[in-house]
């Protein structure tokens, strides 16, 4: 198989990388530019712990192919806080909400919740339930997540 | 919502650290993304691992021809059982304590006789994960498919299909003995009689199973794998014949374990595959390969007849259950004898007679899920009481009131509840929580309220000698260090510890660092299972952190010139008290400092410091480390903590004493269900517990609410279909679990008895939380229609045809 040769800016930083043309933006992400907060865990576009922002939207790495978005802007959940580790609000909110337990659905939660807010800066408790409803969460019942949120509704 | 702590201010001025909702120390690097979990770590050289999983749920396998995957470009080996030194060994759970009659038969590889579908038949490991995939696709398996048997009650009958190479398909049976059952129902002027089931249940954690492994420069096979029991590294080495000491299990951050992580997943065949090859070998599997390969949550049949005299009291409780262990034994017999000990709930009955069996067919093997055994009675046990309450005209509440357990009183296997049971304080706190009834919008909309106890063990059962270790240090500068075996699966378990720890050497919690999940460097603290990581490590962090203390204060009382007992520890500094009747967590009653607290118990409040300026008085905790380690005094301690223990009870009238303790809570839930399309939407979850101290309300808080929906999933939509051992809902787009618009508005309330097990009093609340959801959402949508749903989940085409509509 044949390999191509893609640009991707990945928080800020640019990439030259060759990959198969099967390759998956997930493992793109995780294996060769070694971002491994972006996670794994279904494969088939059902649970959303793969999330991350592609050129302003909020899209799914296992069902994103990465020659399709050869020369995107891409967010992951890496590229959030300040160079100097400043959180941003919303990650704030998660630790202050209790919106953290075992973090395996952290990242893609907290990118979807930006997009939320980035879209529409005072969402209502429905509103963030509804926009967070494809981002599965097993710990905690989504209460906390959707506080967090809540949070930095304005 | 934010949770509710009942009645407890005025006692929580006695702790510095614990109590406070803080957040959890390893919530930093989980909202960076920073967190490195099983599968977010690569070595040089690394290969990729791939199981070739059985097309058929009954087999005889014939011959496996693998020459044509040794030769496709970038395999690097394939095994199968003739690989494997040991491939049959015998599954002890991360036990130290031998004891017979629990033990079932681990196979690594399939040999023989195929059991289930998905069983592991072949490892590959290769260059990369596309041409290990690959690989699979070519191993040749030649199957002689078998008739199979996937209902257990058919499994029971002579001469149906042997599961296994033993002759009987039924594992084990238990009997619980009380009374005379005849006589009881004699008394009765009331008897209910139904037949309940529940499904199987997938843990869905979002972390699949995963792995890494490589062969370290001394040799030791090193296996970082998301578990919950790094004590599987004995199993491991068993199997390839290696001794104990050289294999070695590392548990980072687990993404999730509700007893899906407590059997051996990846941890093998990585060691296989690192031991053959010489390599770093890693290994996840998919979703689909997780829903169909690991063990699931036991479908139960149960058979319940309950009898009550007119005012509402239970006389007579008879129980047949019936589990479905799937296509081996691992945990079936263990989960088996929680349901039985828990079979009758948190009621009082003077005469019962409870039959319980585990069955193997050929469906997916079944093991620990959380609640372990819990859940399955209780949606049964539960709904009988609303039954009975109904007939009698009684409140569910009312009914319950009349027959709860309380403090000194004997269960159905006569052990006395001699530590706290507040379930009747639980059960009127959550109806006062649900407020005034909603009003249904519309006709064809239905209210209803349902409520449902339970009394969920936490800590293993004490016939297994259970024990847990932790080394707590103080350095030079005055930090703390904590070195600990518990595997972190997201319930806070290692951040409770380093709260135990900074609570009682008096220093910031993000004074104190945690090292978990090592079974080479951390002392071993036993699994990360049956809600016991709070209770048991959680009091040997406590025993060594006292021992540091005591250590740190001798040394202090001869820098200030005076007895250790006068002294106090709080923000890096020792000084001394003036009026204090009571060192710090030792729960010494002084009567002249006890408190009533909520009506209930008496409490230990330490009297208010009064430290005044004078240097005399005050040192620095720094000062006095240095001053130990000039002295070669030491500032470490490992404790060891021992759960008390029982030998094991008679099997034949289930009397005798299983458990260290018990929580107690309930759960209220209000539903509308629209009657025209059967569908239900809950409005609210009341969910009350126990917790007996709250170590961190942030972390119990999020038990509690996750623990709802937890249980709700399995009310309302959880189902691991199976037709004829194959898996109809392999992915999450068939297994559906709760998302956020099903998730309701889960309201807490905490009470804090102090009369738990754990440290501080506190109990075990990591599997209570999710067990009487399912029994109160039935009950809530038994009030709406009135109609009973017998089977979980609670599907609209299951009320629709108990309206009679289809």
């Amino acid at each position: 198989m044949k390999k191509y040769t893609i640009h991707l800016t990945v928080n800020g930083e640019k990439h030259t990388l060759e990959v198969y043309p099967n390759a998956l933006l997930l493992n793109v992400i995780r294996e060769d530019i070694g971002l491994t907060g972006t996670k794994y865990a279904c494969g088939t576009g059902q649970c959303g712990a793969c999330t991350v922002e592609v050129n302003g939207e909020p899209v799914l790495g296992c069902m994103t192919l990465a020659v399709a978005v050869d020369g995107a802007e891409i967010k992951t959940i890496e590229g959030l806080a300040q160079p100097d580790g400043t959180l941003d609000p919303l990650q704030e909110a998660f630790l202050d909400t209790n919106a953290v337990q075992c973090g395996f659905c952290t990242s893609g939660m907290i990118l979807i919740g930006k997009d939320l807010l980035n879209k529409n800066p005072s969402p209502s408790e429905s509103e963030i339930r509804n926009h967070i409803k494809g981002n599965l969460c097993r710990c905690t019942g989504y209460n906390g997540i959707t506080r967090a949120i809540l949070k930095c509704s304005k | 919502m934010i949770a509710k702590r009942a009645d407890t201010e005025s006692v929580k001025a006695e702790y510095r650290v614990i109590g406070k909702p803080l957040p959890r120390h390893d919530a930093w690097g989980k909202v960076y993304g920073e967190t490195k979990y099983s599968n977010d770590y690569k070595l040089p050289n690394m290969l990729y691992g791939k199981v070739l999983r059985s097309r058929y749920a009954a087999a005889r396998l014939l011959s496996i021809d693998t020459r044509d995957a040794e030769k496709l470009p970038g395999v690097v080996s394939v095994m199968t059982a003739k690989d494997v030194q040991n491939n049959e060994t015998v599954t002890r759970f991360g036990q130290t304590h031998a004891v017979g009659g629990f033990e079932g038969l681990y196979r690594v590889l399939a040999d023989k006789k195929i059991r289930f579908k998905g069983e592991a038949v072949a490892l590959v490991a290769a260059e990369r994960r596309d041409i290990a995939e690959k690989a699979i696709d070519l191993i040749k398996v030649e199957y002689e498919p078998l008739e199979g048997v996937f209902d257990p009650v058919a499994a029971m009958q002579p001469g149906a299909y042997q599961v296994g190479e033993d002759k009987s398909n039924v594992i084990c049976s238990y009997k619980v003995r009380k009374g005379n059952i005849e006589e009881g129902f004699a008394h009765a002027d009331v008897i209910v009689e139904n037949t309940y089931r529940v499904p199987m249940v997938d843990h869905a954690y979002l972390e699949p199973e995963s792995g890494m492994a490589w062969l370290d420069d001394d040799g030791v096979i090193t296996i970082r794998a998301a578990t919950q029991v790094i004590e599987h590294f004995r199993g491991v080495a068993d199997v390839l014949g290696l001794p104990h000491n050289k294999v070695r299990v590392i548990a980072p951050m687990v993404g999730g374990g509700f007893g899906g992580k407590e059997d051996i997943t990846v941890e093998t065949y990585l060691a296989l595959l690192v031991w053959k090859t010489g390599r770093p070998v890693s290994l996840t599997y998919t979703r689909e390969e997780s829903i169909i390969a690991h063990g699931k949550r036991h479908p139960y049949i149960m058979r319940y007849k309950t009898g009550a005299t007119k005012d509402g009291k239970l006389v007579a409780m008879e129980a047949e259950l019936i589990s479905d262990a799937g296509g081996y034994v691992y945990l079936s017999p263990w989960v088996l004898l929680y349901s039985t000990v828990q079979a009758t709930g948190p009621y009082d009955i003077a005469h019962v007679r409870v039959d319980t069996h585990t069955v193997l067919t050929n469906n997916t093997f079944c093991s620990a899920n959380r609640g372990f055994g819990g859940p399955q009675p209780c949606f049964a046990y539960e709904s009988q009481l609303d039954e009975l309450a109904k007939q009698l005209n009684l409140s569910p509440l009312e009914i319950r009131k009349r027959n709860y357990l309380h403090t000194g009183d004997a269960m159905a296997t006569g052990r006395v509840l001699e530590h706290r049971v507040e379930t009747e304080q639980t059960a009127e706190k959550v109806l006062e929580a649900l407020g005034p009834p909603s009003k249904p919008k519309s006709p064809p909309e239905k209210i209803g309220r349902g409520v449902a106890s339970s009394m969920t063990s936490y800590g293993r059962m004490m016939f297994l000698h259970d024990t847990s270790r932790s080394f707590v240090s103080l350095d030079l500068d005055g930090s703390v260090t904590v070195r600990c075996g518990v595997q972190d699966i997201g319930g806070g378990q290692a951040s409770s510890l380093a709260q135990i720890a900074a609570e009682i050497l008096g220093v910031p919690l993000s004074d104190v660092n945690v090292y978990i999940g090592d079974s080479a460097l951390t002392p071993l603290a036993g699994t990360t299972t049956a809600t016991r990581q709070l209770y048991m490590s959680g009091n040997a962090t406590l025993k060594a952190a006292r021992v540091v203390r005591d250590n740190l204060l001798k040394k202090a009382a001869e820098i200030l010139n005076t007895s250790p007992e006068n002294l106090d520890l709080k923000d890096r500094e020792i000084f001394i008290q003036n009026h204090r009747k009571d060192t710090l967590g030792l729960k010494k009653t002084d009567p002249e400092c006890n408190v009533n607290y909520g009506g209930t118990r008496k409490a230990v409040v330490a009297v208010e410091t009064c430290v005044d300026d004078d240097s005399d008085r005050v040192v620095a905790l720094e000062d006095v480390v240095k001053a130990c380690a000039a002295e070669g005094m030491p500032l470490f301690n490992v404790a060891q903590f021992n759960a008390p223990t029982r030998e094991l009870i008679d099997f034949k009238t289930g009397q005798g004493k299983v458990f260290a303790d018990f929580t107690f809570g309930t759960q209220a839930i209000e539903v509308s269900v629209d009657e025209e399309t059967g569908k239900v939407t809950v409005l609210k979850i009341v969910s009350c517990y126990d917790v007996g101290q709250a170590i961190n309300p942030l972390s119990a808080e999020g038990q509690l609410e996750g623990g709802a929906l937890y249980g709700l999933g399995y009310g309302m939509m959880e189902n691991v279909i199976m037709e004829k051992g194959i898996t109809l809902s392999p992915t999450l787009a068939e297994y559906l679990i709760p998302t956020a618009v099903d998730a309701p508005d889960v309201e807490t309330i905490m009470i804090e008895s102090g009369g738990g097990v754990g440290p501080f009093g506190a109990k075990g609340i990591g599997e209570p939380s999710c067990v009487p959801t399912a029994p109160a959402l039935a009950n809530a949508v038994s009030d709406a229609l009135g109609v009973r749903i017998y089977e979980l989940p609670i599907t609209p085409e299951k009320i629709l045809k108990a309206l009679g509509k289809i």
